[in-house]
C-alpha cells in the first residue's frame, strides 16, 4: 500500500514535469472562430491525490477585462457551475449550451496501480518495471484527456457570439481568488435527480406535440434517432478498444516471459526465444499504438458528440416547452377573454410566452445548422487523422 | 564422450517418414469416432497405409510407456483426451469448432508418430511395427477413461507420487541433478508462458466479436446522418471494420493453433522427460532396497551360525546368493538406465528443439 502512494506521488511529481510543456489544443471540434478579441485556453494542470487543478490563460483585446492577458487557476467543480449557471439562466434558453466536460476519472488507473504494487513479489523486476512504465503512460494519457476536455468546453464559450459576453464566464476567466464553488452536498444532488426525473417525464410528453415548423420537426426526429445511434456506437467502440488494450497487455507479458526464458541459456533454442521475443516487444508497441490512436480519434469523439447531440436535444425540449406554454397561454387568454375577467393579465403573459418562443424558435434554428455543419467537420477531422495514423503504424509493419 | 554418442544418434536414424491425414467420421451417435489415415514411407521406397482412430494411438502409448521407460527412454505422449471435443463430434454438428478440433488432433498425431519413429529403439519395437503395418488392431480398452485399467493407473499414479516424496536419492552423479533442475525450470517458465497465450488468444475472440458490434452500429449511425458525404465515409468505415474482425478472427486461430498447441505439446514432452528421470530414481531405489534385504539376509545368516542350525542355514545361504544376484543385477539396471537417460536427453537437445 505505502509504495502504490509513493507511486502516485510520485507520478504527482511526474505530472508537475510534463504539465510544464506546453499542452496543444486538440479540439475534438472544429470551425470556432479563433477570434484575436477573446482567446482562451488551458495552459497548464497539476494533478494532485484527488483533484486536478488547470491554468486557465486568457488573451483578450476585449474592454471589460483589466488587463489583456491573464491567467487563474480552476478546478472541475468551478466549470460545472459554469456550466449549470448557463443553463439555468432563462436567456440562453435558445441556445446550445456546450456539453459540461467529465469529471476526471484517475479511479481505474488507481486501481491498477494498487494491484500492481500488491504484485509486486510475484514478477520479476524486468517484468515489474514494465508495467509500471505502462501505467504511468495511461495515467498520462488521461491526464491530457481530461485537460483537453476542459480545455473545448472553455473554447466553444469564447466561441460562441452571445455566451461569451455572460458575466459568469468573465468571472471565472478573470477572478484569481478561489470561486468557493462547493461541488453540489446531497441535498441539492437530490434535488438534481428529482428534476431530471420531471424534466424526463415532461420531455416525453412535449415531445408528443407535433410541431408546426416543418424544420424543427425534422430536426427532432433526426436528433432523437442519432442521439441513440451515437450511445450504442459510443458504447460498443470503447468495448472494442479496451479488448484491443488487453490483447497488447497480452502480448507484452509474452515478450517479456520469452525474453527470460531466452537469456537463461545461450543455446540456438534461447537465441531463437529472444528473437521471437523481440518480434513480440514490436507488435505489442505497435497494437498498444493502433488501440491508442483509435481511442483518442474515435472513441473521443463519438463521446463528445453523444453529449452534444444530448445538448441539441435539450434545446430542443426547451422550445417544445415553450411552444407547450405559448398553446397554454393562448388558451387562458380565450378563457380569460370568455369569461371576462383578468384579460390584462392573461395577455401579457402570453405576449411573453409569444415573445419567449419566436426568440427561442430564431436561435434554435441558426444553433442547429451550426451543430451540423461543426459535426461533419468534426468528424472529417477526426477521421482523416485516424485513417493517417492507421497507414503510418501498417507501413511501419511492413517494414 | 559427447562426440560419440553424437555419432552414434547420427548412424541410428532410419529414413522413415509418416503423415496422419484423411479425418473421416465412422458411425453414428455416441459411438461414433474418427478414423485416420496413417501411411508410412520406408527409405523412399516401401509405402503403406492403414487406418487408425485415435484410442489407437493411445493403446501404442501405453504399450510402450510400459515396456521402455524401464529402460530409461523417453516415450512421447500423444495428444491429451479431450471429452467435450470428441462430444461434440460425436453428435454431428458440423461447426467451425469441431472441424478445428479435429484438425487440431490430426496435427498432433502426426507430430507424435513422427517423433515416435525418429527415435531409434521404438522404431525397433514390434508394437511399433505393428501399428504401423497392421490392417486391423485389436481395440485398445485399456484406453477408455472409465475401464478397469484406467483406475489402476489412477492407483499406481498415485503411489508413485508417494513414493516420491519419501525416499529421496542421494544424487552421485552431478549431471542428472543438474539436467533435472533445468527441466524442471523449463516447464515452469513455458506453463506460464502458456497461460499468458491462452489469455492472448481470448482477448483476441473477444476483439472479434466487439469489432463486429462495432462495425455494425458506425452502419447504423452512417445510416441516419444527414450529410450525405458523411454518412460514406461511416459506412464506409464500419465496412473496414468488418475486413478488421475477420482478420482478427484469422490472427487467434493461427495464434492458436501454431503457437499454443505447440507449447502444449512440448511441455508434454518435457514431462515425459521428468518420467524418465523418475524411472531412473526408482531403478535406484529397487536396487537400494534389493540391498538393504541382502543385508538383512545376511544378519540372519550370521545369527543362524551363531545358533548353529545347519538346515536353516543351506536355506538362508541360497537366499543369500541369490538376492546378491538381484543386487548386482540392479545394480547394473541402474547404471544402464543412467547412460540411456544421458542419450536421450542429448538426443531431445539436439534432434527435438525446433
Amino acid at each position: 500500500m505505502r509504495s502504490c502512494y509513493g507511486l502516485i506521488c510520485g507520478c504527482g511529481a511526474l505530472w508537475d514535469v510534463v504539465s510544464a510543456l506546453p499542452l496543444q489544443p486538440r479540439a475534438v471540434n472544429v470551425d470556432l472562430q479563433t477570434d484575436a478579441t477573446l482567446q482562451v485556453d488551458i495552459s497548464d494542470a497539476l494533478s494532485e491525490r484527488d483533484k486536478v487543478k488547470f491554468t486557465v490563460h486568457t488573451k483578450s483585446t476585449l474592454p471589460n477585462f483589466k488587463q489583456n492577458e491573464f491567467s487563474v487557476v480552476r478546478q472541475h467543480e468551478e466549470f460545472i457551475w459554469l456550466h449549470d449557471s448557463f443553463v439555468e439562466n432563462e436567456e440562453y434558453a435558445g441556445y446550445i449550451i456546450p456539453p459540461a466536460p467529465p469529471r476526471p476519472d484517475f479511479d481505474a488507473s488507481r486501481e491498477k496501480l494498487q494491484k500492481l504494487g500488491e504484485g509486486e513479489g510475484s514478477m520479476t523486476k524486468e517484468e515489474f518495471t514494465k508495467m509500471k512504465q505502462e501505467l504511468e503512460a495511461e495515467y498520462l494519457a488521461i491526464f491530457k484527456k481530461t485537460v483537453a476536455m476542459h480545455e473545448v468546453f472553455l473554447c466553444r464559450v469564447a466561441a460562441h457570439p452571445v455566451l461569451r459576453k455572460d458575466l459568469n464566464f468573465h468571472v471565472f476567466l478573470e477572478y484569481n481568488q478561489d470561486l468557493s464553488v462547493r461541488g453540489k452536498n446531497k441535498k441539492e444532488k437530490l434535488e438534481d435527480f428529482f428534476k431530471n426525473v420531471v424534466k424526463s417525464a415532461d420531455g416525453v410528453l412535449v415531445a408528443g406535440v407535433k410541431d408546426v415548423d416543418d424544420f424543427f420537426e425534422h430536426e427532432k426526429t433526426f436528433l432523437l434517432e442519432y442521439h441513440n445511434r451515437v450511445k450504442d456506437a459510443s458504447a460498443k467502440s470503447d468495448r472494442m478498444i479496451r479488448s484491443h488494450k488487453n490483447a497488447a497487455d497480452d502480448i507484452n507479458r509474452i515478450a517479456s516471459s520469452l525474453y527470460t526464458l531466452g537469456t537463461q541459456d545461450s543455446t540456438d533454442l534461447c537465441k531463437f526465444f529472444l528473437k521471437v521475443s523481440e518480434l513480440f516487444e514490436k507488435t505489442r508497441k505497435i497494437e498498444s499504438r493502433v488501440a491508442a490512436d483509435e481511442d483518442l480519434k474515435l472513441a473521443d469523439l463519438l463521446k463528445y458528440y453523444l453529449r452534444e447531440s444530448q445538448a441539441a436535444k435539450d434545446l430542443l425540449y426547451r422550445r417544445s416547452r415553450a411552444l407547450v406554454d405559448y398553446e397554454n397561454a393562448n388558451k387562458a387568454l380565450d378563457k380569460a377573454r370568455a369569461k371576462n375577467r383578468d384579460v390584462l393579465q392573461a395577455e401579457t403573459s402570453q405576449q411573453l410566452c409569444c415573445h419567449k418562443f419566436e426568440k427561442i424558435s430564431e436561435s434554435a434554428k441558426q444553433e442547429l445548422i451550426d451543430f451540423k455543419t461543426r459535426r461533419v467537420a468534426a468528424f472529417r477531422k477526426n477521421l482523416v487523422e485516424l485513417a493517417e495514423l492507421e497507414l503510418k503504424h501498417a507501413k511501419v509493419t511492413m517494414t | 564422450m559427447q562426440r560419440t554418442s553424437l555419432e552414434q544418434l547420427e548412424e541410428d536414424s532410419f529414413d522413415v517418414d509418416v503423415a496422419v491425414t484423411n479425418p473421416e467420421k465412422v458411425g453414428d451417435g455416441m459411438n461414433a469416432y474418427v478414423a485416420f489415415k496413417v501411411s508410412t514411407r520406408v527409405c523412399r521406397k516401401a509405402f503403406f497405409s492403414v487406418r487408425r482412430r485415435y484410442s489407437d494411438f493411445l493403446g501404442l502409448y501405453e504399450k510402450l510407456s510400459v515396456k521402455q521407460s524401464l529402460h530409461g527412454c523417453i516415450v512421447p505422449p500423444p495428444p491429451e483426451k479431450s471429452v467435450v471435443g470428441m462430444t461434440k463430434v460425436k453428435v454431428g454438428m458440423d461447426d467451425p469448432s469441431s472441424v478445428e478440433f479435429v484438425e487440431r488432433r490430426r496435427a498432433a498425431l502426426e507430430r507424435y508418430l513422427q517423433r515416435v519413429v525418429s527415435h531409434p529403439s521404438l522404431l525397433q519395437d514390434p508394437d511399433v511395427r505393428e501399428f504401423l503395418e497392421r490392417e486391423e488392431l485389436p481395440r485398445a480398452v485399456s484406453t477408455q477413461a472409465l475401464s478397469g485399467a484406467g483406475f489402476l493407473k489412477m492407483i499406481n499414479k498415485a503411489s508413485d507420487a508417494v513414493n516420491k516424496m519419501t525416499i529421496k536419492m542421494n544424487e552421485s552423479d552431478t549431471w542428472f541433478e543438474d539436467k533435472f533442475q533445468e527441466v524442471e525450470n523449463e516447464e515452469q517458465q513455458l506453463r506460464k508462458l502458456q497461460a499468458v497465450v491462452d489469455s492472448l488468444v481470448n482477448h483476441r475472440k473477444e476483439l472479434c466479436g466487439s469489432t463486429a458490434l462495432f462495425a455494425k452500429s458506425m452502419a447504423m449511425l452512417g445510416n441516419s446522418e444527414d450529410n450525405t458525404a458523411l454518412s460514406r465515409a461511416l459506412s464506409q468505415l464500419a465496412e473496414v471494420e468488418e475486413k478488421m474482425e475477420q482478420l482478427h478472427q484469422e490472427q487467434a486461430a493461427s495464434d492458436f493453433f501454431i503457437f499454443a498447441e505447440l507449447l502444449a505439446d512440448y511441455i508434454r514432452l518435457l514431462a515425459a522427460m521428468r518420467g524418465c528421470f523418475d524411472q531412473r530414481v526408482r531403478a535406484w531405489q529397487r536396487w537400494q532396497e534389493a540391498q538393504s534385504t541382502l543385508q538383512k539376509k545376511r544378519e540372519a545368516e550370521a545369527k543362524l551360525l551363531w545358533a548353529n542350525k545347519p538346515d536353516k542355514l543351506q536355506q538362508a545361504k541360497d537366499e543369500i546368493t541369490e538376492w546378491e544376484a538381484r543386487v548386482t543385477q540392479y545394480e547394473r539396471d541402474f547404471d544402464r538406465i543412467g547412460m540411456t537417460v544421458r542419450k536421450e536427453v542429448l538426443r531431445f537437445e539436439v534432434c527435438l528443439c525446433f
